[in-house]
């Protein structure tokens, strides 16, 4: 008898590749990548909206005349002239910052996964709104971190409820690592965290020496009112890194973003993003570049805030009318996405299956966050499909997810 | 392959591996399907892969191959569709026919089918969910647990893999995991849960089949029993090839296993599940016609242990294809 397994590697893998599991259940991704599925699932920003001049003309000024230098490597902490670009665009938000403090990433994932391998142990604590951003909780789970979820409401976090866990921990003589925050319109959630609770998460993070990650991929994507100003921007004691990317605003195939820190932080994430890929790509620092010195990158980004509210319009208009009584979901005032609870109890993950046989896709509520919550709620994303099919997808939904509430009432739950 | 009664096949063919489609396998059958197709081109083959999908037809019609392999697991390619289709369009194809396909997708029929042979298989009530949403069904949970006893396994009538199983300890949880079923299917069954090990048995041949070496899959703590996780998960899953067992006991599996691919009217290739309990005495669970033939699947690991390659499996199932099927 010969003892198998079918992988011969698997005595040598490294502890935290246990956590890295297969998920072809939870996201059925191959399924719903078929064309007639209507997918609100994916988080896919409108590339088909880049124009296609302003496209040529970047691409053609870096062929004529940087071309050894889109080709070369590049300083670890990024082209000063790019450093600058984003001083611009932070700006935008309302936000001063010193270059000199800016590390370019190979997209905003990257400066996650710098910040954590920067402070995370095996074992650590990290706290992160519940729901939080997939993406970053698979990087802390690599880094086998412990995530503890802080309690939102529509508007994000609850300060009371976190003061609440702060206290537990420091009980058990515990210290969080950091607070991961998505401040803007959040991933899954959709939630504007209101200035008084930034301005109380900044004093918190002062009096317990708390460390404030705050990811910004979506603040400029904000369809009404004055944008809130950035924790980063409250902050007086060095107490927020914090994190943006150009995935939203020009590309994520272009793979560019960044992350502010203090300065003895700064020394160390650089150290790691050495050890991780050297420089980000020069070619793709240029075009970024190209973009934003040209000046339309404002233009363009209004173009977007059009098409986005225009979508998000279309999804709460027909949310409305046709999610099943007693369903609760977010009205987020930019970014991407709605975050839905149906009532009843009503499981997700099952929903998805029957939601999938209709052509129409989410992505389950527990995929945010890394205990097990979310089983009734879904994130749907209104950021990569037009308004009419939008609004049949959520007509499905709606319909499929009444059914299965029936079902619920006839099984007696 | 002594005893198989199959020929390699003749000279080169032109093999037309269908996989995709829109089941819920769909990454698996991807799997597999990509695997046949390879294997099949080493062997100097024409191999033309089709993604299954409404232009179906229209595309065998256009590349009329000599042959099929339908590479897909679950509904609509395990479950007689597809195959049904080949039969009009008269393209032979490998594994089983239409009305075994039915039989072996649907697991309520396939169980009938063995206690009508006298074939051990745990026991069992299946539900529409038009029973639960019209004749108030849910009231006959709770007699249920009492006469399968419990812990008891709620499982989708029509899906494979494992998908929409759950394993159910207290009569409370019944209706939460009977809905988790009925988003799999409209049929959905509740089976006595019998604790054991895990064994598949994997079979070649149609007129004269032949049975491979015993394959006894092992899940990692963690799970309760050989769930997706575990099936698809390199690492998540300890296999024993060939299965230890006392020879008396191992015969009377491959003898039931066997009776079971016929009594199903099986062609060209099949897997039986079994669960052997405390007492060594075997269980049917069900037989796939299409057993996933991934990395980590069990009928490529039975046929290693015969001695047969992977290339050899697939060509030894595709010339099952020109032989009448069984049923």
């Amino acid at each position: 008898m010969t003892k198998r397994g079918f992988d011969k590697y698997e005595e040598r893998y490294a502890e935290r590749t246990g956590v890295m599991r297969s998920s072809a259940m939870r996201d059925l991704m191959s399924l719903t990548a078929r064309p007639e599925v209507i997918s609100l699932a994916g988080g896919l920003p409108a590339t088909d909206s880049f124009p296609q001049d302003l496209f040529d003309r970047i691409n053609a000024e870096i062929s004529k005349e940087k071309r050894a230098l889109s080709l070369q490597y590049g300083p670890t902490e990024g082209f000063d002239f790019l450093k600058e670009d984003i001083a611009e665009v932070m700006a935008a938000e309302g936000t001063e910052i010193d270059p000199a403090h800016v590390l370019v990433t190979t997209g905003g994932q990257q400066a996650i996964d710098l910040v954590t391998k920067t402070f995370v142990n095996p074992g650590d604590v990290v706290l992160a709104e519940g729901p939080s951003y997939a993406g970053a909780l698979t990087t802390f789970s690599t880094y086998q971190t412990e995530v503890i979820h802080l309690p939102v409401d529509e508007h994000g976090l609850l300060l009371d409820e976190m003061d609440v866990i702060l206290d537990r921990l420091e009980a058990e003589g515990r210290w969080p690592k950091f607070i991961y925050v998505v401040p803007n319109f959040s991933n899954p959630g959709g939630m504007t965290l209101p200035l008084d609770r930034r301005e109380r998460l900044v004093e918190t993070a002062r009096e317990r020496d708390l460390l404030i990650v705050e990811d910004n991929p979506y603040g400029l994507l904000r369809f009404e009112e004055k944008p809130l100003p950035t924790m980063y921007s409250l902050d007086t004691e060095e107490n927020v890194v914090y994190l943006g990317s150009f995935s939203k605003i020009i590309s994520p195939g272009i793979r560019s973003g960044w992350l502010v820190a203090p300065p003895p932080i700064y020394q160390k994430v650089v150290f790691g993003k050495q050890a991780t890929d050297l420089c980000s790509s020069s070619y793709n620092q240029l075009f970024v570049h190209g973009f934003i010195s040209s000046g339309e990158w404002r233009e363009y980004v209004d173009r977007l805030r059009d098409i986005y509210r225009s979508r998000r319009d279309a999804m709460l208009e027909v949310l409305e009318q046709e999610f099943p009584a007693g369903s609760t979901w977010t009205k987020p005032v930019g970014g991407f996405f709605v975050w839905a609870t149906l009532p009843g109890g009503l499981d997700t993950g099952d929903l998805l299956v029957k939601a999938v046989e209709e052509n129409v896709a989410f992505v389950r509520g527990d995929a945010f966050y890394a205990d097990g919550q979310g089983t009734s709620s879904m994130r749907l994303s209104f950021s990569a499909v037009p308004e009419e099919k939008i609004q049949e997808g959520i007509r499905r939904l709606g319909r499929v997810a009444q059914d299965q509430l029936d079902l619920y009432r006839a099984m007696g739950l | 392959m002594d005893g198989a009664g199959e020929g390699r096949i003749v000279g080169r063919k032109h093999v037309c591996v269908l996989y995709g489609g829109r089941s819920l396998e769909r990454d698996v059958s991807i799997n597999t399907g990509t695997r046949v197709a390879r294997a099949l081109e080493a062997r100097g083959h024409q191999v033309s892969p089709v993604d299954v999908d409404e232009s179906l037809v229209r595309r065998l019609v256009d590349l009329n191959p000599d042959v099929g392999f339908i590479a897909m697991h679950g509904k609509g390619g395990e479950d007689g569709t597809v195959q049904e289709l080949l039969e009009i369009l008269g393209i032979p194809y490998a594994g089983a026919g239409v009305s075994a396909s039915i039989r072996a997708m649907d697991k309520v029929l396939t169980k009938h089918t063995l206690l009508r042979r006298g074939l051990p298989t745990p026991r069992f009530h299946a539900f529409s969910d038009a029973a639960f949403r019209e004749l108030g069904a849910k009231d006959a949970l709770d007699i249920i647990a009492d006469q399968l006893g419990l812990p008891l396994v709620v499982k989708p009538a029509a899906q494979g893999s494992a998908l929409g199983i759950s394993v159910v300890g207290e009569a409370r949880d019944l209706p939460r995991a009977m809905v988790s079923a009925l988003s799999f299917d409209r049929k959905v069954m509740l089976e006595e849960f019998i604790s054991g090990r895990e064994l598949a048995v994997s079979i070649v041949g149609t007129q004269d089949p032949r049975v491979l070496p015993i394959v006894e899959a092992v899940p990692k703590s963690g799970h309760d029993f050989y769930d997706f996780e575990s099936r698809y998960t390199p690492g998540e899953t300890e296999f024993n090839v060939p299965a230890s067992l006392e020879s008396a006991v191992a015969e009377e599996v491959e003898r039931i296993s066997l009776e079971t691919y016929r009594a199903l009217g099986c062609s060209g290739f099949g897997r039986v599940d079994i669960i052997l309990d405390a007492a060594d005495r075997p269980w049917i669970l069900e037989l796939n016609t299409i057993p996933g033939l991934t990395e980590t699947s069990l009928m490529p690991a039975a046929a290693e242990a015969a001695g047969l390659s992977f290339e050899d499996l697939v060509e030894t199932v595709v010339a099952t294809a020109f032989e009448p099927k069984a049923e």
